[in-house]
């Protein structure tokens, strides 16, 4: 790869300053919702840099067998087959090159989950203490050694969605987290919701990646949900509503301080949490899996006028039809095939495949844990064997799940305009073999080392007759 | 998995009442009984000289008292042509021809390699043909799915020791993830016991058949193993109650102390042999299942397969088995062993592992995807496994990630030599090369046949022969067998279009 030296464009600083002003001026509006606005966007440190020569997955506009993508003040700044490389732009040789917009982990522990085991280091369980209230941003860890692992499968975005309960240690080792709610002898009343998740940008060194915080309200339904309410379905779906109801009621009620004549079932820190729930601004994720556990989450959807997003939904196949015309997106793991309880009995290979084709709008994810982050892309290569176009595929783990959670204008496409988060491979993006060999994240290159590759180096060298250490 | 029943085994030998017992040669009578019932017979009663020792009290007498009744299902001579071969003996050959004859592979090679002509011939151009794949850890059937409470059997978790537990006696035959192993090419695999103990008990090695019976899915001659754990889970679950071990310096005195009993166990058992045949009385030793199992290890009968992440655990491991004069075949999770690959190279132990897994608790924070090339490199023998339910179904795409890794580092690894990982290698620590494995004459007839490239994320086994019988044909249902548990299920057992 050929590489010139970074310059700085002066013709630019202009309109990049003319740009923070606009953000400032609309930073009062933004400050008063639940959105986060993060660095993202222009920024005048982000050189030119123009990758000629390379195949780019557009995602949004089809491929683009050997193009040009410029990235200038952060953002990609132009794409096509003929685009101008600006003067004094850094050029990389794209040839044999395959570009992609960065992957976005739709449901993750990312940033908030060190070491599975090791409680201390787990951010991501809502506790004893709070439920819907409970907000996973507060836990987010920039500095957490998954980050540049999870990079280095190129991931730039990642959701983090909170689990109920507190972390505990599965007794078999296949089994390394259970969550556990009270259950007999517990000791604490389990939370019926997970709580609020955040959506987090990848950037290397970036002590602010929060994009969006409070970005859904976790709910499990089926047997973990049953479980979470005393036992019974019957029971959880009864107190939801209960729930949803009260934080209709507190809106409503806020004002005039008339609180205390209502019994609320939910604390008051959860309730509010659930205003913006009932509001219709922020979406229910709701893990379900079996086919009657979606219609349930769909009927709730339509009664209680909440927006929700699926997640698991092994049997979503069997309700298809149903959840593409209530136009919920469901989060997917398309290796899922087993009856792994007897909430997934119908759980199929071609689950993914079979909902795009009736309409539904589908992530694909990888595993929760950031250790597993990789598998995101081997999941996106096996939808594809079974069913799915290499184009879906691809979408499902970067424009869908931005437009999910509700990134799209910015992020998940190549697309002039959109922030220049963008991974170049050396083959295949979804193939065992391929590889990032370069990632730009707001426009700025990434380090492609991480704590595995420095462990890797240090025992890639030769003997030399001192320990590793020295190394 | 939420709570678990934990059950108490009581193992009551009580019955068992040894008086008296003089020499005597073992009567195969008394041995059907098999109760210690016959020493009360009435021809015992007459002379306490001709009274026998039940044979069941002999551990030497019955190695095998369950042994497997695996018979393979139909097939015919088949050979399968034109497709990229790769033999797990580090060859691949373009256009090859595998031709398959009474259970067994009897011929490999490129296009010139004879067909029989009375053999179905599988026209596999533009395919890829491998060994079957083997994973040498799993917990299939004794955590199977669905992973109710009421099937959470894998960990006898109430001693540290239960070396004298089997995995077999707690395999569910019906569990659906055999068929979506099968799916995945899976021909042979082994079924350990969890790692809650320091000796969590025999494993068990399977044809991937469906099968009605544990027994019926047996490897027929394949050894048995112990399973061994290091590290953080034993002294977690152990420590936790407020015993012995909770530290490692508490796991290794256990080893030591067990391994110590052991051989006081084998040696009494040679004395009162060698006095039984100098014409002496002697009152035979009390037989003791655990015993048996490590006595079993020491007499190099039964193999060690040895959880492991840690390379320091490793090297001590490696330690103890001196002391001992021990063999260990295998560390498995050994995500560390990168770290140590010239002393495993030399002591001939394998290292099964994940291609990348890493951080899902302490003792596996250093996990690298360049483990198995780094390995590879230093001349030790890679294994790829799974210790999952959705890994198993894709070692190919495990092995491939750890391939690619290797050649992000510079490490220039074969296809060729990576498939070695999931077959002949995998099937070196089984103690079953001799007979699978590999593709080569005389070998078992267990094929996969691939859509492309194994090593692709888009690969899928097409037909996997067991033995030289079609068990899974992708493309026709009367080769996709299905569990009695999915019967009337949503998908009725079906997982792929």
């Amino acid at each position: 790869m050929r590489r010139t030296n970074l310059m700085f464009s002066p013709a630019s600083f202009l309109a990049t300053c003319m740009t923070i002003l606009a953000t400032m001026l609309a930073a009062g509006p933004l400050a008063a919702s639940p959105a986060t606005s993060s660095a993202a966007g222009d920024r005048a440190d982000a050189p030119t840099v123009a990758i000629v020569g390379a195949r780019l997955e557009t995602v949004s506009h089809g491929t683009i067998d050997a193009g040009t993508v410029v990235l200038a003040r952060g953002r990609i700044a132009a794409l096509g087959r003929n685009a101008t490389v600006p003067p004094g732009a850094r050029v990389i040789d794209g040839r044999g090159l395959t570009v992609t917009p960065g992957f976005f982990a739709a449901a993750s522990n990312l940033m908030v989950a060190e070491v599975n085991l090791l409680t201390p280091t787990r951010d991501d369980g809502s506790g004893e203490n709070l439920s819907a209230g409970f907000d996973v941003q507060y836990g987010i860890n920039p500095a957490s050694i998954g980050v540049p692992v999870a990079r280095l499968s190129g991931v730039t975005h990642a959701a983090i969605t909170p689990l109920v309960g507190r972390i505990s240690i599965g007794e078999h080792e296949g089994d390394e987290t259970a969550l556990q709610g009270a259950g007999e002898g517990g000791e604490f009343q389990p939370a019926l919701f997970a709580g609020q998740a955040a959506i987090v940008r990848l950037a290397h060194g970036d002590v602010q990646p929060l994009v969006r915080a409070r970005s859904a309200v976790a709910l499990d339904l089926g047997e973990a949900g049953a479980d979470n309410a005393g036992g019974s379905r019957g029971a959880e779906l009864v107190l939801v509503r209960a729930a949803l109801a009260d934080a209709r009621h507190l809106a409503a009620n806020r004002a005039g301080d008339r609180t205390g004549a209502r019994a609320y079932g939910l604390p008051r820190i959860d309730l509010e949490a659930l205003i913006p729930v009932v509001q219709g601004r922020t979406p229910l994720l709701i893990r379900a899996s079996r086919a009657s556990d979606i219609r349930q989450a769909l009927a709730l959807a339509r009664e209680e006028k909440v927006r929700i997003i699926l997640e698991g939904a092994e049997e979503g196949w069997l309700a298809a039809r149903e959840i593409a015309g209530a136009r919920v997106p469901v989060l997917l793991d398309p290796q899922a095939d087993l009856p792994r309880a007897f909430e997934s009995l119908g759980a199929r290979l071609d689950n993914a495949a079979r909902l795009q084709s009736a309409g539904v709008l589908i992530a694909i994810k990888g595993g929760r844990n950031f250790n597993s982050l990789r598998p995101m892309r081997l999941n996106a290569g096996i939808a594809v064997a079974y069913g799915l176009t290499h184009d879906q595929a691809l979408a499902a783990i970067t424009l869908n799940p931005a437009r999910i959670w509700g990134l799209e204008g910015r992020i998940g496409s190549l697309e002039a305009g959109k922030d220049a988060d963008i991974v170049v491979w050396n083959g295949d993006p979804l193939e065992n073999l391929s590889d990032p060999v370069a990632l730009f994240i707001g426009g700025i290159e990434q380090p492609m080392s991480s704590r595995r590759t420095q462990l890797r180096d240090r025992y890639l060298k030769p003997d030399d007759g001192l320990p590793p250490a020295y190394h | 998995m939420r709570r678990h029943t934990r059950f108490r085994l009581t193992l009551s030998l009580g019955a068992v009442l040894i008086c008296g017992c003089a020499a005597a040669p073992v009567s195969p009578d008394a041995a059907q009984k098999g109760d210690g019932t016959a020493a009360n017979g009435g021809t015992a009663a007459k002379s306490k000289a001709e009274v026998v020792l039940p044979r069941v009290l002999d551990p030497q007498l019955n190695l095998d008292p369950y042994p497997s009744s695996y018979r393979p299902l139909p097939r015919r001579r088949a050979a399968i042509v034109g497709a990229t071969v790769l033999t797990g003996t580090g060859r691949q050959i373009e256009d090859g021809v595998v031709v398959m004859d009474e259970g067994k592979v009897v011929a490999v090679g490129d296009a010139s390699t004879p067909v029989p002509a009375d053999a179905q011939r599988i026209d596999a151009r533009g395919q890829w043909v491998t060994p079957g794949l083997i994973d040498v850890h799993s917990h299939l059937g004794v955590y199977p799915s669905p992973g109710v409470s009421s099937r959470q059997d894998g960990n006898e978790m109430t001693d540290p020791n239960t070396a004298g537990v089997w995995a077999e006696h707690s395999v569910w035959p019906q569990d659906p993830a055999f068929q979506r192993a099968r799916a995945g090419g899976v021909t042979t695999l082994q079924v350990l016991p969890g790692s809650a103990n320091l000796f969590g008990g025999r494993s068990v090695t399977l044809k991937n058949v469906p099968a009605v019976t544990a027994r019926a899915m047996k490897f027929p001659g394949a050894p048995y193993s112990l399973k061994m754990a290091c590290g953080e889970n034993p002294k977690r679950v152990y420590g936790g109650k407020g015993r012995l071990p909770s530290t490692p310096m508490g796991n290794v005195f256990a080893y030591r102390k067990a391994w110590l009993d052991a051989s006081e166990y084998a040696h009494k058992w040679a004395v009162y042999r060698a006095k039984i045949a100098g014409g002496e009385k002697a009152d035979p030793p009390k037989r003791d299942l655990t015993l048996d199992t490590l006595a079993g290890v020491r007499a190099g009968e039964i193999l060690i397969q040895n959880y492991c992440y840690r390379a320091d655990e490793m090297a001590m491991m490696i330690d103890i088995a001196h002391e001992f004069d021990l063999r260990i075949a295998a560390f498995h999770h050994a995500n560390e062993a990168y770290k140590i690959g010239p002393l495993l190279a030399q002591q001939g132990i394998c290292s099964a592992i994940w291609a990348e897994r890493s951080g899902t608790k302490m003792e596996a924070f250093d996990g690298i995807g360049e483990n198995a090339a780094l390995l590879h490199r230093a001349g030790a023998c890679v294994v790829i496994h799974s210790d999952d339910t959705d890994i198993i179904q894709r070692l190919n795409q495990e092995a491939a990630i750890a391939l690619g890794a290797g050649l992000r580092a510079g490490i220039d690894i074969s296809r060729a030599e990576a498939i070695g990982w999931i077959t002949s290698n995998a099937a070196r620590v089984l103690g079953v090369d001799d007979r699978t494995g590999s593709l080569e004459a005389g070998k078992a007839a267990d094929v996969v046949l691939w859509n492309r490239d194994p090593f692709s994320v888009y690969a899928l086994a097409e037909r996997v022969f067991i033995d030289g019988a079609l068990v899974y044909d992708r493309h026709d249902p009367r080769y996709q067998p299905r569990s009695d548990f999915e019967l009337g299920q949503p998908a009725g057992g079906d997982f792929h279009p």
